[in-house]
């Protein structure tokens, strides 16, 4: 789960790590009480709150540059905020659907020293947190890991002993800091790693960070996604979801545990499982079709799962097929049929259906099938199902 | 033979008593497997279906039972604190069942791991079978025919299509092993390889990754490097958008790299035979493999 970067700052802020002063507004009658709090000489970021990177390069449909703006007035400030917010934002990041930008955030401009990069992030081969930091700041990480990789600090830290002073030492220096900034750094390592630790963070990235011309450490931009499996033991993370953000069939799924991400094809799947609900799109793709989501029903859904992922599927005015693959393990064929043939009295499945069923039970599964009077088409191995479901789709008159 | 698992295995069933886990133990028992204890904390002394004696601790169940395989049913939230115990009490073969363990409790876990003898499958995997002898897991028994073609994979229901594929072109398996679809898990393909290549009744090995990660491409490496018998191999996640998870926890393309296309490219490079689509896994095995 990602959040946006003004409650990523009150993170950091709250763990110790210093941010520029800011202030979030939703609507244009905030404005004037969130500008308040800066004294009337301060220079003023405005800055667009989605969740994309790329921002300060987008370029908003009614024509206005970039989503991240300086300026030097708070009237100025006044008039740009009104031009961001509420409109769409399209970064190289969002597609070109872009998106709508709901918050606005104001911070005060740094005077800024030198702009550095610094992230820590569950590093899935070594099984432990890795700091990554470079001298190179406000720019593409991976970028400067292909052009000067010699720039990059990385330090991987034991999980059970937490980060040590000599390791955030390395860092500092190989960041190059000296004098009062030195141990400034250091502080900001030990509240950054442990915000990591203490939230489940799966990322934390600050990119730039800062030295001030004033000798301080401050984070000028914030990313930070956390672990979906540890959100159970986080509510006040979990507050800070944008539903904003997400596909409103996603979040629909959701509610019903079934795990459906939407594409951009136009034939749906119906799968149980992970892997082979992937495997399923792969395939669909193989013989020429383009898939329209991704979507695992588990290992046990039942006759209601069943008929919300039909609803949802169809509620996505894309879809023109139907591809049902069940592999019947534990989850028996019987109750994918049953499923298919309750959801078809409740929904109207308007769009030409494949099934194809293996597994326990497949028998009995075809048989409720064939006897639904239920207009689908039957197939007997996957490359058949996808085979014949492109083949329907190509063939319907559009 | 086979690899981790035989006739000899003695299971330990964590979490017995609860629906998941009871469910799973019943048909381990009906496919033959030696259900030798259950653990569930304060439920000990009890005899699970009049049949299996559940236990308050991991250590009683090894002292009583000289169980030395555990299955793990555990609910996510105390699943890492279940593998920890089973480590203390240095039961060999660990395999951990449970999907949405937090990834900060897989960390801890493997430092504990590195400092013991024992061999962790998963988490969220669909287990271990080696046919005709011994489920540890989830999955369905019936599909499985013994053999000599040793299966390994991150996901559940696509190693189900696998075997199944080799099973009705009349191939058996040696064993079967779900490493499980976490971004952190006890065995990755490489190890899993690598005990195939060793086992002397396995002739043939067949590899299913996912996007996520660079295990894939590590297995090629090594395969190359020391494995003779036939490997075929296939990839899912060739169609996903990157930055999405797609189900599993650990399948997602972050920063271009984990892609299919990257493992697809590892592996052909290393003269693995990698099946186009998932419904050509076993013909892509027995395209190399003549037994």
């Amino acid at each position: 789960m990602n959040i946006q970067e003004y409650h990523a700052k009150a993170l950091l802020a709250q763990y110790g790590v210093q941010v520029s002063k800011g202030a979030a507004v939703q609507s244009e009658n905030e404005f004037d009480q969130a500008l308040s709090q800066f004294p009337d000489d301060d220079n003023i970021v405005v800055k667009s709150q989605i969740l994309a990177g790329g921002r300060g390069k987008g370029v908003f449909k009614n024509g206005f540059q970039g989503g991240v703006k300086l300026t030097r007035s708070k009237r100025e400030a006044k008039e740009v905020a009104s031009k961001m917010l509420g409109n769409t934002l399209v970064t190289p990041q969002t597609g070109p659907a872009g998106k709508k930008v709901r918050t606005l955030y104001f911070t005060q401009a740094e005077n800024i020293a030198h702009e550095y990069y610094l992230a820590i992030l569950m590093d899935r081969e070594a099984a432990k947190p890795v700091i990554i930091a470079s001298p190179e700041g406000g720019v593409d990480i991976e970028q400067v890991a292909v052009v000067s990789p010699e720039k990059i600090t990385k330090i991987h830290v034991d999980p059970t002993q937490g980060l040590q002073p000599y390791q955030a030492r390395q860092i500092a220096f190989g960041l190059g800091f000296s004098g009062s900034a030195f141990a400034g750094m250091l502080k900001c390592l030990e509240c950054l790693y442990r915000l990591f630790w203490d939230k489940d963070a799966s990322l934390v990235e600050i990119n730039p960070l800062i030295l001030t011309r004033e000798g301080t450490v401050v984070a000028l931009d914030a990313k930070m996604s956390f672990d979906d499996n540890a959100i159970f033991r986080h509510p006040e993370i979990a507050a800070l979801r944008d539903l904003n953000e997400e596909d409103e069939k996603e979040v629909e799924a959701s509610k019903h545990n079934l795990s459906y991400i939407s594409l951009d094809g136009n034939i749906a799947c119906l799968v149980n499982g992970a892997g082979l609900a992937m495997s399923t799109m792969d395939i669909i793709k193989y013989f020429g079709g383009e898939p329209a989501n991704f979507l695992d029903v588990g290992g046990g859904a039942d006759t209601e799962q069943v008929t919300a992922a039909f609803k949802i599927i169809l509620s996505d005015p894309k879809v023109e097929g139907i591809l049902v693959n069940i592999f019947g393990g534990i989850m028996k064929c019987d109750t994918i049929a049953r499923g298919i043939i309750e959801a078809a009295r409740s929904v109207d499945i308007n769009v030409p259906l494949v099934v194809r069923l293996e597994g326990t039970h497949v028998e009995l599964g075809q048989e409720l099938l064939d006897r639904s009077g239920l207009r689908l088409v039957s197939a007997d191995s996957l490359a058949d199902a996808a085979e014949k479901i492109v083949n329907l789709v190509g063939e319907a008159p559009s | 033979m086979s690899v981790l698992v035989n006739k000899d295995t003695r299971l330990l069933v964590q979490g017995i008593t609860g629906n998941f886990g009871g469910f799973h133990a019943r048909l381990s028992l009906d496919y033959g497997t030696t259900v030798a204890a259950g653990v569930t904390p304060g439920k000990g002394g009890q005899l699970w279906q009049n049949q299996v004696p559940v236990f308050n601790t991991v250590t009683e169940a090894v002292e009583n039972e000289g169980v030395n395989a555990t299955a793990i049913f555990v609910p996510p939230a105390f699943a890492a604190d279940s593998i920890l115990e089973a480590i203390e009490a240095e039961i060999p073969l660990i395999v951990v069942i449970t999907e949405g363990i937090p990834v900060r409790d897989m960390a801890l876990v493997k430092v504990a791991l590195a400092k013991s003898q024992c061999r962790l499958i998963g988490p969220n995997c669909p287990g271990v079978i080696t046919p005709e002898q011994c489920r540890i897991g989830i999955m369905p028994g019936y599909i499985h025919k013994p053999g000599r073609v040793g299966v390994i994979s991150r996901s559940g229901t696509l190693t189900y299509e696998a075997v199944w594929q080799l099973t009705v072109r009349g191939h058996g398996q040696s064993t079967c092993i779900g490493i499980g679809g976490d971004p952190i898990n006890g065995t990755s393909h490489t190890e899993a390889v690598k005990l195939f290549n060793d086992d002397p009744d396995t002739d043939a090995i067949i590899m299913i990754g996912e996007i996520g990660g660079s295990a894939e491409e590590e297995a090629a490496a090594y395969i190359q490097a020391n494995v003779t018998k036939p490997v075929a191999a296939f990839i899912a996640g060739t169609t996903a958008p990157p930055g999405r998870r797609m189900g599993h926890a650990g399948a997602i393309v972050s920063g271009g790299s984990g892609s299919a296309e990257s493992k697809i490219a590892a592996l052909r490079a290393a003269g693995i035979a990698v099946a186009e689509t998932p419904s050509h896994i076993a013909d892509a095995l027995l395209r190399i493999y003549r037994p």
